[in-house]
């Protein structure tokens, strides 16, 4: 099929784009990094976190779920739009329990390299220390809910790529958290570690037992080059 | 759970024809049936439907009047807003905590009773409201509390009220006179040109199947109606742009999720002109080729169903309902009614969508739009109580006596639902272009201090604005206003307000489930006189953030009553200051009160 392409601009950057595609998937695809948390390009979009909110056409979107379309400008890289961003990075680490210095993700953590991207340095609003427990039922697989940020990655991973539905939602508001499909943990679900959610999670709230340090710190996907690198490097004939 | 309860689980299951789209009616009668959603339940329904306990859970956790654990029979849920706590609902929650020896939030030991706080249930002009399982009780005062409880433990007295959700329930022949203060004063206090000569319920549509469905979408263009809602948006491009959307099936659907608080006026059009509400529908399901219109009620109003139910009986009796409307071969339309089950967020039309089918009322993000894809993804014009009412008279009377009303560009009149401090509560229609003023002068405020118009979600008028005038170009709004007179707390209104997010929020986005926590704490340090200044600059970067970055309207408006009372107010907040350079969000006292809990001292350097 022959998609039709067209243009829009992002910080004065023209870009092509082909029909269907979000604004988040055309400027993957130019190489231009759009901070972005709960996105994954593998997955439906759900649209939880707002970080890759953009102001498209003078009006604030979240790109992952906005159609691009011709014409389109775009700003992304602003003062206010990375303030804006960093304080939801913010709002995250207090909500939940995040102690990056000893949690198993470190250098490999979506939140946290976030942060380190947007200039984040200490939260300026209060930690929440919300009390929740693991989930150690799993022989294979243990779900700490301290770290969730509610992303959703994990429950659409599960209903549309390991078709299982192991993921859901539970509550509202501040007391939303994430539920597994039974009683009696993540151990009496049909989880398995092979599963496509259980590899999808920005932080380390499902983290596979015995793997974790296979990796040392130092040497991991963030402590080489800051996140969104990998896509800024797609760019060519790159302005210097 | 035993069989017994799994077979009538399952047989109300089969009462939906076991359908997923209903979900959220299966589990009303069950919590009707039972008080709760067991985790036996849970299992029955899933296995019958084919879906996921997590699915299930994922809903049913969402909805303020679902309940996994055992509650109380009697659920009195005392209704929380600005406007009830200056009229005396907390004197009236203290009379009830001593009645029934139980505090808020908990459940008597013979679980007879549970008592809570539950968000404005569109009562405000004759607060202190309860809710008591679906009876509402009005105007109460601590004197009337014994009684009541007196009447409700009476053998026999589940009877008399209301169910909450109300299904089938046939027997309830006006039974609330025997429970104190369970009446609803009419609140009508002036109809304008939209609420008076009503001839007769068949004109709107007669006039209507005199034109074509074009034709009909044409004059509700020509009238100007824009939705009255507050949001404004055109109703003749919306229903053109529902029609034209390709789908299999095209719907109606009437917003009465009602919840902003302040706000009545759909309970009024609801429950005194319902048939003008049906007319809009039904013309709505004629112009854009529907056969199918639902209308979205809030579960505060359950009490409205069974005479809602009477009405749509009676019209399919007549021939407004049903086959051949109208005696017009091929119009074929009916309304559903779907009761709501305690979330503000419905209102907000995606998640009204969500909820209607059956799922957690978490907002779609837009486009696609509900006229392309809304209910079941097919092309849905989604329109406010008030604007079916109004399209029905456009169609009766023409489009040019609607928009002789008004200003150029909000013509017509809109329904105000004014609560607080003025002598003549209730509803008032007015033509657009009123002045805040005129209307102050009309319900007896001489000396309001300030109106929050549109409900917490909107702003916070000082005086200065009296001036402004209701109208799409200048102050737009949904109807609620709230008075509030001299020596009322403007601060301590604004942190009611916070609360009131934190509690409704839904989850789904960052800015708006974090966001509202933290400004609500935010407030509540400025309220303790413990802010400083750096504190107060950081919240207002908060609440902007939050205004930008939310995904809905929820978040997008949260932040207003702190907003824009810090804009109006200033010399309050500058009142309020610490004049501490920094201070602590927790005092020293309550950051060590675990450890001092675990050594079991207190500790040594006492209060700071």
């Amino acid at each position: 099929m022959n998609a039709a392409t067209f243009r829009f601009t992002i910080d004065g950057i023209d870009v092509e784009a082909t029909d269907g595609q979000s604004v988040i998937e055309a400027c993957d695809a130019a190489g231009i990094y759009i901070p972005r948390l709960c996105y994954h390009p593998d997955l439906k979009t759900s649209g939880t976190c707002r970080v890759c909110t953009c102001k498209i056409n003078g009006r604030n979107s979240a790109a992952c779920v906005t159609p691009a379309a011709h014409g389109m400008v775009i700003e992304n890289d602003t003062l206010q739009l990375t303030g804006d961003r960093r304080a939801i990075i913010e709002m995250l680490f207090v909500e939940g329990n995040h102690p990056c210095p000893y949690c198993v993700a470190s250098g490999d953590c979506e939140l946290q390299a976030l942060g380190y991207r947007l200039g984040m340095v200490a939260p300026q609003q209060p930690y929440q220390s919300p009390v929740r427990k693991i989930d150690a039922t799993h022989p294979d697989i243990y779900l700490d809910h301290d770290r969730c940020i509610l992303c959703a990655r994990c429950i659409d991973a599960s209903q549309m790529e390991d078709g299982k539905t192991v993921f859901g939602f539970e509550g509202r508001g501040i007391a939303m958290r994430l539920n597994v499909d039974s009683k009696g943990g993540l151990g009496d679900t049909q989880m398995a570690a092979i599963d496509k959610a259980a590899s999808v999670c920005p932080v380390a709230c499902i983290v596979i037992k015995r793997n974790s340090y296979r990796v040392p710190n130092g040497s991991r996907r963030f402590d080489k080059s800051p996140i969104g690198s990998d896509i800024e490097a797609r760019r060519t004939g790159r302005k210097s | 759970m035993d069989g017994n309860a799994d077979s009538s689980v399952e047989a109300i299951v089969r009462e939906f024809h076991a359908d997923r789209g209903r979900l959220l009616d299966v589990v009303e009668q069950v919590q009707h049936r039972f008080g709760r959603i067991s985790d036996g339940a849970i299992q029955v329904i899933s296995t019958l439907l084919g879906i996921h306990r997590v699915e299930i859970e994922d809903m049913v956790s969402f909805y303020a009047f679902f309940n996994r654990e055992p509650r109380g029979r009697f659920r009195i849920r005392l209704s929380k807003t600005p406007i009830s706590i200056m009229k005396g609902a907390k004197e009236v929650a203290l009379a009830f905590e001593k009645a029934l020896g139980v505090s808020l939030g908990e459940t008597s030991t013979d679980g007879a009773f549970t008592l809570e706080w539950t968000s404005d249930i569109g009562m405000a002009d004759q607060e202190p409201a309860a809710l008591i399982n679906g009876t509402v009780l009005t105007a109460l005062s601590p004197a009337d509390v014994p009684h009541i409880v007196a009447a409700l433990r009476e053998p026999g007295s589940d009877g008399r009220l209301h169910a909450s959700p109300q299904h089938a329930s046939p027997q309830h022949a006006r039974p609330e006179a025997t429970l104190p203060k369970a009446t609803i004063r009419s609140s009508l206090v002036k109809a304008g040109p939209l609420l008076s000569g009503l001839s007769g319920r068949t004109d709107g549509i007669r006039a209507a199947l005199a034109f074509s469905p074009d034709k009909v979408i044409e004059e509700i263009t020509k009238s100007k109606l824009r939705g009255r809602g507050g949001a404004g948006f055109p109703t003749g491009m919306k229903w053109r742009f529902t029609r034209k959307a390709i789908g299999e099936d095209h719907y109606v659907v009437c917003n009465a999720d009602e919840g902003e608080p302040g706000t009545f006026k759909d309970r009024v059009l609801l429950s005194e002109f319902p048939d003008l509400v049906f007319d809009g529908m039904t013309i709505g399901g004629y112009a854009l080729g529907a056969r199918h219109g639902l209308l979205y009620l809030r579960g505060e109003y359950a009490y409205m169903w069974d005479a809602l139910q009477e009405v749509l009986k009676n019209r399919r009796r007549f021939g407004l309902l049903g086959q051949n409307i109208g005696g017009r071969k091929g119009f074929d339309f009916d309304i559903r009614i779907q009761l709501g089950a305690g979330a503000y967020i419905c209102g907000e039309e995606s998640a009204l969508l969500e909820s209607l089918e059956g799922k957690r009322g978490a907002p779609r993000d837009r486009p696609p739009f509900p006229t392309e894809r809304g209910y079941l993804r097919q092309p849905t014009a989604i329109d406010n109580v008030e604007t079916f009412a109004c399209a029905a008279r456009i169609m009766e009377k023409g489009a040019a006596w609607f928009a002789g009303f008004g200003t150029a560009q909000s013509t017509g009149t809109k329904l105000m639902s004014v609560s607080g401090d003025c002598a003549r509560p209730g509803v008032y229609e007015a033509p657009f272009g009123i002045t805040l003023n005129e209307l102050l002068d009309m319900v007896g405020a001489p000396n309001a201090q300030y109106v929050q118009v549109s409900g917490p979600s909107g702003q916070s008028i000082a005086p200065k604005d009296f001036g402004r005038r209701i109208a799409y170009e200048d102050m737009s709004t949904g109807g609620s206003m709230m008075v509030f007179g001299p020596g009322r707390d403007v601060l301590e209104i604004a942190l009611q307000f916070a609360d009131f997010f934190v509690a409704e929020s839904c989850g789904w986005c960052t800015p708006c489930r974090v966001g509202t926590t933290l400004l609500k704490q935010g407030m509540e340090k400025i309220v303790a006189g413990r802010a400083t200044l750096a504190d107060i600059a950081e919240m207002e970067s908060l609440g902007n953030t939050v205004m930008r970055m939310s995904r809905c309207g929820l978040g997008q408006t949260a932040p207003n009553p702190i907003l824009t009372t810090m804009r109006n107010f200033p010399e309050l907040y500058e009142a309020k200051l610490a004049s501490a350079p920094f201070t602590s969000r927790v005092t020293l006292h309550d950051a060590l009160r675990e450890a001092v809990a675990v050594q079991g001292r207190e500790s040594a350097t006492g209060e700071t």
